[in-house]
């Protein structure tokens, strides 16, 4: 078994390894595509049905800014903008929180367990109803309360490294802590009223309109090429900080970028929808499951993330008796998630 | 044979916060040849190997690689001749074994390139020579320690670097996966010229596989040179603070370090005469059995 035995001409290894690594890589491109064919499908059937249905051509015509008597309305001011809101901030929390979980290598250390989504709408309901902000100023409030929460909680657990369980564990207290003063400044509210409530509790698409969809597009356009381009690095992360550097990744920048990218686009997400719950926690693990292992996460988790809240939306508005927040329903699926995610936590350090 | 690329540490201070682990050292990597670094638990041995793999920014002093300093050039260039085995790399859970070695090829690739013709060809060289050509499409949770160990090897191995940093690569491997772990590092290093720095807690198997050894206590070169230059007895007490009796090996004459322990002096059988047991006739028989080892195999090959 010597080095210099395996000649260039090894053609069957290689043979297998183009067909073993073609076969993965196919997979994977079937399942993004299937992903962003379902994200389309979704969206087209939200901007569809309703109380009233409209046809796709009806829908077509107002979407190039047509007036169709009715539809325009409907379609144009209400569907679309709630839509809109509903695929950017979902894409925004999918690729945010799988960017955490890889970073940190454990999957509970999604920015909405880990208090950096409660930082941000802390801000947001503070700036809202205490400074009586609003449009792109709360973006940037919730902007910077995310980025505070994020330096306190690697500040208070830097003893026990970058990655660890202590961070999560202060993170997760750090959340609670949060989201007691999110409660609190809405209880002080005077324009008290359950829609602006649950926004800020759990996340909730009823109200929006293109002033809170505008901020949350920009973003998208901006950073997630920015983190995209990390991608690379960021899967060498995954092997660890130290191999990562080995293999020719500078590590420290790589990590400010990424960070700085996915608190950015959560916070604005935030800001738009609320904390929408879950949604940056489940995305990442269902769309490692479905692309496989090799491969980056981050635009599947982004899609995965775009379908968990239009599906989720749907449901709570026409699926059930009564209209519920999208952000009720993924909080009932992403609960039993959590618990089960936190009792596998102490049998195996589990990586994502 | 590659082309030999010269590290070296010049007056080297390495530091986790106040606690400095490393003091001032200065040592040059003999280029080509396999060099072990060790020393007792939390002698800085890692540390120094971190600081050597850039891992580690030191507090003063500096790596330099092939003359200049490593942290004034690009990353990724020097990854292409400056490869690295941390002690415990995490492998992504599920991947598979040709995916994980195909990491190893970061440095060789630009953003959103596609795998090249050569990345193929490294890949499958990597799996041959570590054996497990057959496991490449296994998933990695699935092997066995051994197994997982020489992955990360082939990783390295793809990432084609004619200088190969290893922290303890054989820990946690039982004896047998050890030899085999050591015996395809002196494979690469025979056949490609790969320079090997490695740091081993086994004092015995880094006499037999080093060219060059280094020992470090608290912080400070003790001494470098060839391992039968460095293994002393009175070496092993200063670096470890250990009695020992250091023979040659039988099997292939390097330096062998027989600890004495408490409990395990042969004097008291000594005083019952010089009978076969005794200290000085066992050695004797040791030389012996060594000297016939060396004429069998025709010596301990050098380069």
């Amino acid at each position: 078994m010597t080095v210099m035995d395996a000649p260039p001409t090894s053609a069957p290894d290689v043979r297998d390894l183009v067909v073993g690594r073609r076969r993965r890589r196919r997979h994977r491109l079937v399942v993004t595509i299937v992903l962003a064919a379902a994200v389309v499908a979704v969206f087209a059937g939200t901007l569809m049905v309703g109380e009233s249905f409209y046809g796709p051509v009806d829908v077509i015509k107002v979407i190039f800014g047509q007036t169709v008597p009715g539809a325009s309305f409907t379609v144009g001011d209400l569907r679309l903008p709630r839509a809109s809101l509903g695929l950017l901030a979902g894409f925004a929390f999918g690729i945010a929180g799988v960017t955490f979980q890889t970073m940190l290598r454990n999957p509970l250390a999604s920015p909405d367990v880990i208090g950096i989504s409660s930082g941000a709408s802390a801000a947001a309901v503070f700036g809202i109803v205490v400074l009586s902000l609003d449009g792109p100023a709360v973006s940037l409030l919730a902007l910077v309360g995310a980025l505070v929460t994020a330096m306190a909680i690697y500040l208070l657990s830097d003893r026990g490294g970058f990655a660890g369980t202590r961070l999560i564990l202060i993170g997760i207290g750090v959340a609670a802590m949060l989201e007691s003063v999110v409660s609190y400044v809405l209880s002080k509210a005077a324009s008290w009223d359950l829609q602006t409530a649950m926004r800020w509790l759990t996340g909730s698409l009823n109200g929006a309109d293109w002033a809170s969809v505008v901020p949350v597009a920009i973003a998208c356009a901006v950073l997630v090429p920015v983190l995209l381009s990390q991608q690379r690095g960021l899967g060498a992360m995954r092997l660890g900080d130290d191999l990562a550097t080995g293999l020719g990744v500078r590590v420290p920048r790589t990590r400010v970028l990424a960070l700085l990218a996915a608190v950015a686009l959560l916070a604005i997400a935030t800001a738009g929808a609320g904390p929408i719950a879950f949604v940056a926690f489940m995305s990442g693990p269902i769309a490692v499951r479905l692309v496989g292992p090799g491969a980056s996460p981050l635009l599947p988790a982004g899609l995965v993330g775009s379908l968990l809240v239009m599906l989720s939306d749907l449901v709570g508005q026409f699926a059930l008796d009564g209209r519920y927040p999208v952000g009720v329903i993924t909080g009932v699926l992403g609960a039993p998630y959590l618990i089960f995610l936190l009792t596998r936590m102490n049998r195996s350090g589990s990586s994502l | 044979m590659t082309e030999s690329h010269t590290l070296a540490a010049q007056s080297l201070t390495l530091a986790y916060g106040e606690r400095i682990i490393v003091d001032g050292l200065d040592l040059v990597v003999p280029p080509g040849r396999i060099t072990a670094i060790i020393g007792a638990n939390g002698c800085g041995k890692s540390t120094l190997l971190r600081a050597l793999a850039r891992i580690l920014v030191p507090r003063s002093g500096q790596v330099v690689l092939d003359g200049k300093a490593l942290h004034a050039r690009p990353a990724k260039e020097i990854a292409r001749t400056l490869g690295l085995l941390p002690q415990s790399p995490t492998a992504p859970e599920g991947i598979v074994v040709a995916d994980l070695v195909g990491r190893g090829r970061h440095p060789h690739q630009k953003l959103l390139s596609r795998w090249s013709e050569r990345d193929y060809e490294k890949v499958a060289e990597a799996l041959a020579a570590t054996g497990i050509t057959d496991l490449a499409d296994r998933s990695v949770d699935e092997l066995s320690g051994g197994q997982r160990q020489r992955v990360w090897i082939a990783m390295a191995l793809a990432q084609e670097t004619d200088v190969l940093l290893l922290d303890e690569p054989t820990t946690f491997l039982d004896v047998a996966h050890q030899i085999e772990v050591l015996d395809l590092l002196a494979d690469l290093n025979r056949d490609r010229g790969t320079t090997i720095v490695m740091v081993l807690h086994d004092m015995n198997l880094a006499a037999r596989y080093a060219d060059h050894m280094f020992a470090l206590r608290d912080g400070h070169l003790i001494a470098g040179g060839r391992p039968s230059e460095v293994v002393t007895d009175e070496l092993i007490r200063t670096v470890f603070r250990l009695e020992s009796t250091v023979i040659a090996d039988p099997v292939s004459g390097a330096p062998l370090v027989l600890p004495r322990g408490r409990h395990h002096s042969p004097e008291p059988e000594h005083e019952r005469g010089s009978g076969p047991g005794s200290k000085h006739q066992l050695e004797h028989r040791i030389e012996q059995v060594a000297e016939l080892e060396l004429s069998y195999s025709g010596g301990r090959d050098e380069h």
